[in-house]
């Protein structure tokens, strides 16, 4: 087991098969395979040299160890799946499927009538076809067809599977929710858990007889809640009054005045605006601003703070505009599909671009509710789930005849009337009743909606017409009318018996607080998912976050009182080797923030921070040698940077523009949003460190750290050197860090003390009254020096 | 921990997301091997490879094929005279008028001559580059699925056409890591007018931030953030980096994290970026005949171009030959890719003298860095690729009357390459007598595509990624893209 999850994070992507899909509409080509003996002219399988048994019970592994007896247990999704997916599907089942393989292995086959000539039947391997042609001798014959014979520990795995009559269980993440009642679980200890989740926890790590870590100290759990709650650090007098009372009553009083902070929404409204691939700007050639997408953002900032219910927060954004008697917010929230690119190149065919946008709203919205990843079936049926290329037009027909439409209210009495039309030109811009990017539905001229063959819009298949619906391997839609519309599908998506939306969304909540899915594939829950690691509390969270009505501040409320969430973070060397992605959890991740709050951590340390909350977007400084780019390919958008507050406010409202994205955010990996973006990545690299030491906003930072810091603790370095740390990091630095710290300082002086003139530009615009210019550069170089500790973008 | 088990652990978790600790996919694969937690390397490297480095210039806007390098005596012939009714039914084409559209020959002046051993054929705009054919792997037939700007830009640099992949170049370091970890293994140097995709054309998609494209900035320190802020000298950057350094180590013996050593190890990347960036971009040490040679001094020739999106900067002649020269110091100095973009190239109307403007442009400096990587031994392991997202189509754009340019044409357009262990001296691929579609060994971008990865030692259905739930990889799994090893040495 070991070495399998040192490897996990690295096996997420490297494959030792190809299995691909692009997604896009390039020709699909018959791929000429060149078929196995056996198979080819559809001869019968079974015809060769004759199978190499090893032995008439199947038990010789040709390595001589012994194995394990045909009837311990197979996990079909541990052991087997992984197997067919790595090894079979590419040719059996997959997007290429062998002319003459369909009827014979198709590994999405539910029915098990054509599959058990191949698998055989229980207790009688030598009527297994599968395991006839995987232990073949003769190449020509031998699966995988012109690759290496498949290892004795697979072989056996399958041969176990096989005796045991290969049992298929639906796939899990299809399977209805079944949470198991924690009281049930057993745990080694007690008195550690602090919530059900813990007992789930526990009981895996007694499995590996792990202990879990100690809880974090009270000013990193600060922190730690604080930066998950609002992305902004605490501020001193948070930190001293919970160090002064760190129980449990106050930790609790502190959750519940953080989640209740405007700052919330600011920042987990950003992880939707991933998924909902947000961006400011159309993409492609043109990249045109959109002036008015930021309505849609406050709409979203707004339904996390006030803790929208995620069902109804669903309904409002597929079909707000469906709903009877909408409000304009609802309408509004619409917007969501409205995130897509837009190619307004001259020459494209608006026809072509419209066709792709909304199957882009089909692919996302699988793959943000359900984790689906049906991107793919526009061109195919699913390789690997049994998704039909039929059911994925299906739900692009639900799109089909939603325009972009533009909702209109009176400036002047907001809420009051509201107009929803398609401007008579697509290019047409804001005017002082412009409201939001909304969808409108048809109601006369309404299109048909057929399968494009390879998604190209110019290749319908007119001979079915395709009404909306829900995939068949999913419970059924139930419409409320003849004709199934979008108020349909958000109410199935939300609908009690949907398993998929509660496990995604809960799995992407707790990945967030964990810096891990309980499912590693947080944008697949198909059968190339990663199994959960903790498959009851996956059920367990999913099930109680609908039965609390769909509250996502009572579920983080829920993970964040939990034991497992409050330990400390110090890296186990104990566990390390054995355990290093931390799959049980012994331990708190510690996790690189995200771009935006590495932006405004140090805004916040340095006192800069306007928090003020929505409205158009900001331009905070960007690098001169920038401003070319993000003109765009016409030349027609001029940054210009913002004055005031503007210039320091939170980054969830600095402009996105797809061609040209802001340097110091993407150099952190903000989302390119060409696509639905579920766990962003979280490298570490030299152009990260340029940025946070060269940059002009961090330069910033580090003078109005140091000017504050100089006026707040006047008097005695030391002190001024321990401000600065907990204001950059919440904890009062050890003896030896301000030593450090203060020969910096003494040595800074010292240069500076030559190069006064050096000094004044250093100091910048921030120069702290009455201290000599040496003094002031050399506290701006260390207040830089504190800011770039990696403890500060980090959340321990 | 064991220092050498948290080396390899750091190593290892650090591998894709840390400059400091990437060292390319293959590097971890073959540990990983050596661990024996894989039976086998797959993907990488399934030959032995032939390029370590590539030089791709990227003609923005889609230029003339027949201007440079395709000639067709009969479409100068048939000029004026409507198509083949049966190469127009169904056309769809990004301006012109398929029921008025006539055929194009080209400008009086173009004349036509061959070169090398081969015979190849170029045009009177390509006297220099014309000396290195037998140099050159000529591809004449390359076909295209996209007819519009950002689509196809976007399918040659990141083998889709649609933003959001990563491109060639982040592939290649991803796969192989860097030569040089004090500088980028991927520089975008870039005179062109516009580049329709913007930064998503050299963007590393889904892989990590640490293997896009880094553009080199035209003015001022060569790397974004580079250039120390007012009033900071290099000593106290230095002091300042010494104290991260000690206080990052404390922090590191408490929080037993190797993140923190990857961090300050990145830091001091960045250090060392800055002395070695700026010497790239120091010419003083070049010699003034290779000055000369390349192009720097040039002064731009006067032309009027139509469109001002579309006119290049002032100084477009000697910064496209300043940025060939920089080519070859970067892949010298171990930059895996290198990605110079010229434009736009993209005549609708008044192509004669805005290509004559171009191709001058770019004819001199392309051959001094053939010649110059040639004499220096480099060009064996450097892969120099030419090419655009489409070329011109044999009939005139009739918006205009008369006709003076060509509309998109993604049915056939010239690319070329040279070097890496790339066949020189040989044309592949011929089109119709009106240079409509490839007649004969047609190749599509992918296959392009597939052919770089193999000179690389990679196999193209090898080099994958696992994101959105799938395997992906540069070229498309809805067509199986070929590796023209025939042209391969």
């Amino acid at each position: 087991m070991s070495s399998i999850r040192r490897i996990s994070v690295i096996a997420a992507v490297i494959s030792g098969t190809a299995l691909g899909c692009t997604g896009t509409m390039d020709d699909l080509d018959e791929v000429p395979v060149q078929p196995p003996r056996g198979v080819e002219g559809g001869t019968e399988l079974g015809e060769g040299n004759g199978p190499v048994w090893g032995s008439s019970d199947g038990t010789h592994s040709g390595d001589g160890e012994p194995l394990p007896a045909d009837d311990v247990p197979v996990d079909f999704f541990l052991d087997i799946q992984p197997i067919l997916g790595d090894n079979c599907v590419r040719c059996h089942g997959g997007v290429r499927e062998l002319p003459q393989a369909p009827g014979r292995l198709s590994l999405n086959l539910q029915s098990r009538s054509t599959a058990e000539r191949v698998l055989g039947e229980a207790g009688k391997l030598d009527k297994s076809i599968l395991f006839m042609r995987i232990t073949h001798e003769d190449p020509s014959v031998r699966m995988p067809f012109g690759g290496q014979p498949l290892p004795p520990e697979t072989v056996n795995k399958l041969r176990r599977w096989l005796f045991q009559g290969a049992p298929w269980p639906q796939h899990w993440a299809f399977a209805p929710i079944n949470p198991p009642d924690p009281k049930a679980v057993a745990v080694s200890d007690e008195t550690w858990p602090r919530t059900p989740i813990d007992r789930f926890i526990l009981n895996h790590l007694d499995r590996e007889k792990v202990v879990p870590s100690p809880v974090a100290d009270p000013t990193t759990l600060l922190r730690r809640i604080s930066l998950d709650l609002t992305g902004l650090p605490p501020t001193l007098e948070e930190v001293d009054a919970f160090a002064a009372d760190p129980s449990a009553t106050a930790y609790e009083a502190v959750v519940d005045k953080l989640l209740g902070s405007p700052a919330f929404g600011e920042r987990w409204g950003r992880h939707w605006m991933d998924l909902a691939r947000y961006s400011d700007s159309e993409g492609y050639e043109k990249d045109r601003v959109r002036t008015r997408a930021w309505r849609w953002r406050d709409w979203v900032i707004d339904a996390f703070n006030e803790d929208e219910p995620f069902d109804q927060f669903t309904i409002e954004q597929i079909a707000g505009d469906l709903i009877p008697g909408a409000t304009p917010l609802q309408v509004a929230a619409t917007g969501f599909h409205r995130n897509t690119v837009v190619n307004r190149e001259d020459g494209s065919d608006p026809e072509e671009d419209r066709t792709k946008r909304i199957i882009d709203r089909a692919a996302t919205v699988a793959e943000t509710w359900l984790g689906l990843t049906m991107g793919c079936t526009q061109c195919h049926s699913h390789p690997y789930d049994n998704l039909k290329q039929e059911e994925f037009y299906q739900l692009v027909s639900f799109f089909n005849n939603a325009d972009d439409a533009s909702s209109y209210e009176r400036a002047d009495l907001p809420g009051a009337s509201i107009r929803i039309e398609v401007p008579a030109t697509s290019d047409e811009q804001s005017t002082d009743l412009v409201e939001a990017d909304v969808l409108q539905e048809r109601t006369s001229d309404r299109r048909k909606t057929y399968l494009l063959s390879r998604g190209d819009f110019m290749r319908p298949d007119k001979g079915k017409e395709l009404k909306g619906d829900t995939p068949a391997v999913l419970p059924p839609l139930m419409p409320r009318g003849a004709r199934a519309d979008r108020l349909d599908l958000a109410k199935w998506l939300v609908r009690s018996d949907n398993p998929l939306t509660p496990r995604v969304t809960v799995n992407t909540i707790w990945y967030h607080l964990f810096g891990r899915g309980i499912v590693s594939t947080l944008d697949d829950f198909g059968a190339r998912s990663q199994y959960p690691s903790h498959p009851e509390l996956l059920d367990w969270l999913a099930a109680d976050f609908v039965g609390g009505g769909w509250k996502r501040k009572r579920l983080i409320k829920e993970i964040i009182m939990s034991a497992v969430y409050r330990q400390s973070s110090v890296v186990r060397p104990d566990v390390a080797m054995m355990d290093p992605e931390n799959v049980l959890l012994s331990r708190q991740n510690r996790l690189r923030v995200t771009a935006e709050i590495v932006s405004d951590v140090n805004l916040a340390a340095s006192g800069l921070l306007d928090t003020k909350m929505g409205g158009p977007c900001v331009f905070p400084p960007l690098p001169e040698e920038f401003r070319d780019l993000v003109k765009g390919a016409y030349g027609d958008f001029v940054w210009t940077d913002s004055e005031g507050g503007d210039r320091y406010r939170r980054s969830v409202y600095t402009l996105h523009k797809r061609l040209a994205l802001y340097p110091n955010l993407s150099v952190f990996d903000w989302p390119n949003a060409a696509a639905s973006t579920t766990g962003r990545l979280r490298t570490n690299t030299p152009l990260q460190a340029l940025a946070t030491l060269h940059g002009t906003v961090f330069v910033e930072a580090a003078q109005a750290l140091a000017r504050r810091v100089q006026a707040e603790a006047p008097g005695a370095l030391k002190d001024q050197l321990v401000l600065g740390m907990r204001l950059a990091t919440g904890r009062t630095p050890t003896g030896l860090e301000v030593d450090e710290l203060e020969k910096l300082f003494m040595d800074e002086r010292a240069l500076y003390a030559a190069d006064t003139d050096g000094a004044a530009k250093a100091v910048g615009s921030f120069a702290p009254p009455d201290v000599p210019a040496p003094d002031a550069a050399a506290w701006v170089m260390t207040a830089s020096t504190i800011l770039n500790l990696d403890e500060v973008i980090n959340r321990e | 921990m064991h220092p050498i088990d948290e080396h390899c652990h750091l190593t290892r978790r650090n591998f894709l997301t840390s400059a400091a600790g990437a060292a390319g996919l293959l590097a971890l694969l073959t540990l990983l091997k050596e661990d024996r937690v894989l039976a086998e390397v797959p993907g990488i490297p399934q030959l032995a490879p032939k390029a370590k480095r590539c030089i791709f210039f990227y003609m923005e806007g889609g230029p003339s094929q027949f201007d440079l390098f395709s000639y067709k005596p009969k479409l100068n012939e048939l000029s004026g005279q409507p198509p083949p009714a049966s190469l127009i039914a169904g056309k769809r084409f990004a301006f012109s008028d398929p029921k008025t559209a006539v055929l194009l020959g080209t400008d009086r002046s173009r004349t036509f001559a061959q070169y090398g051993d081969s015979r190849m054929w170029f045009s009177n705009l390509l006297p220099n580059l014309a000396k290195h054919a037998d140099k050159i792997c000529m591809l004449n037939g390359v076909t295209t699925t996209q007819f519009n700007h950002t689509p196809a830009q976007l399918l040659v640099q990141t083998g889709r056409n649609v933003g959001g992949y990563p491109s060639v170049g982040a592939w290649l370091n991803y796969g192989l890591g860097s030569e040089n970890k004090n500088l980028p293994g991927y520089m975008v140097l870039n005179s062109a007018a516009i580049v329709n995709a913007g930064d998503t054309a050299w963007g590393s998609g889904f892989l990590p931030t640490t293997y896009r494209g880094v553009v080199l900035q035209p003015t001022g320190a060569p790397i974004l953030n580079l250039g120390l802020p007012p009033g900071v000298s290099a000593p106290a950057e230095r002091r300042r980096l010494d104290a991260l350094a000690r206080l990052n180590a404390i922090h590191k013996e408490k929080m037993l994290d190797p993140e923190i050593a990857a961090r300050v190890e990145n830091y001091e990347l960045a250090f060392r970026m800055q002395s070695e960036a700026p010497q790239l971009t120091d010419l003083t040490k070049e010699s003034p005949a290779t000055l000369e040679r390349y192009g720097l001094n040039r002064e731009d020739p006067r032309v009027t171009f139509l469109d001002p999106v579309r006119r290049p900067a002032g100084g477009t002649w000697g910064r496209f030959a300043r940025h060939c020269l920089l080519a070859r110091r970067m892949v010298e100095k171990g930059v895996r890719f290198v990605n110079v973009f010229s434009g736009s190239w993209d005549a609708h109307s008044n192509l004669h003298p805005e290509i004559t403007w171009f191709a001058g442009a770019v004819d001199q400096p392309i051959a001094a860095l053939l010649q110059d990587l040639s004499d220096r031994g480099l060009l064996d392991e450097t892969l120099v690729v030419w090419g655009s997202e489409f070329g011109r189509t044999p009939i005139g754009e009739n918006r205009f009357s008369p006709a003076t340019g060509r509309d998109h044409h993604p049915d056939s357009f010239t690319m070329f390459m040279a070097g890496g262990g790339i066949k020189g001296g040989i044309t592949f691929g011929e089109t119709d007598d009106i240079g409509w579609s490839p007649i004969k060994d047609g190749v599509d971008v992918s296959d392009v595509h597939a052919t770089i990865l193999r000179l690389f030692g990679i196999d193209h259905m090898g080099l994958t990624y696992r994101f959105r739930g799938l395997e992906q990889r540069l070229t498309p799994v809805t067509r199986q893209a070929r590796v023209l090893t025939q042209l391969i040495e």
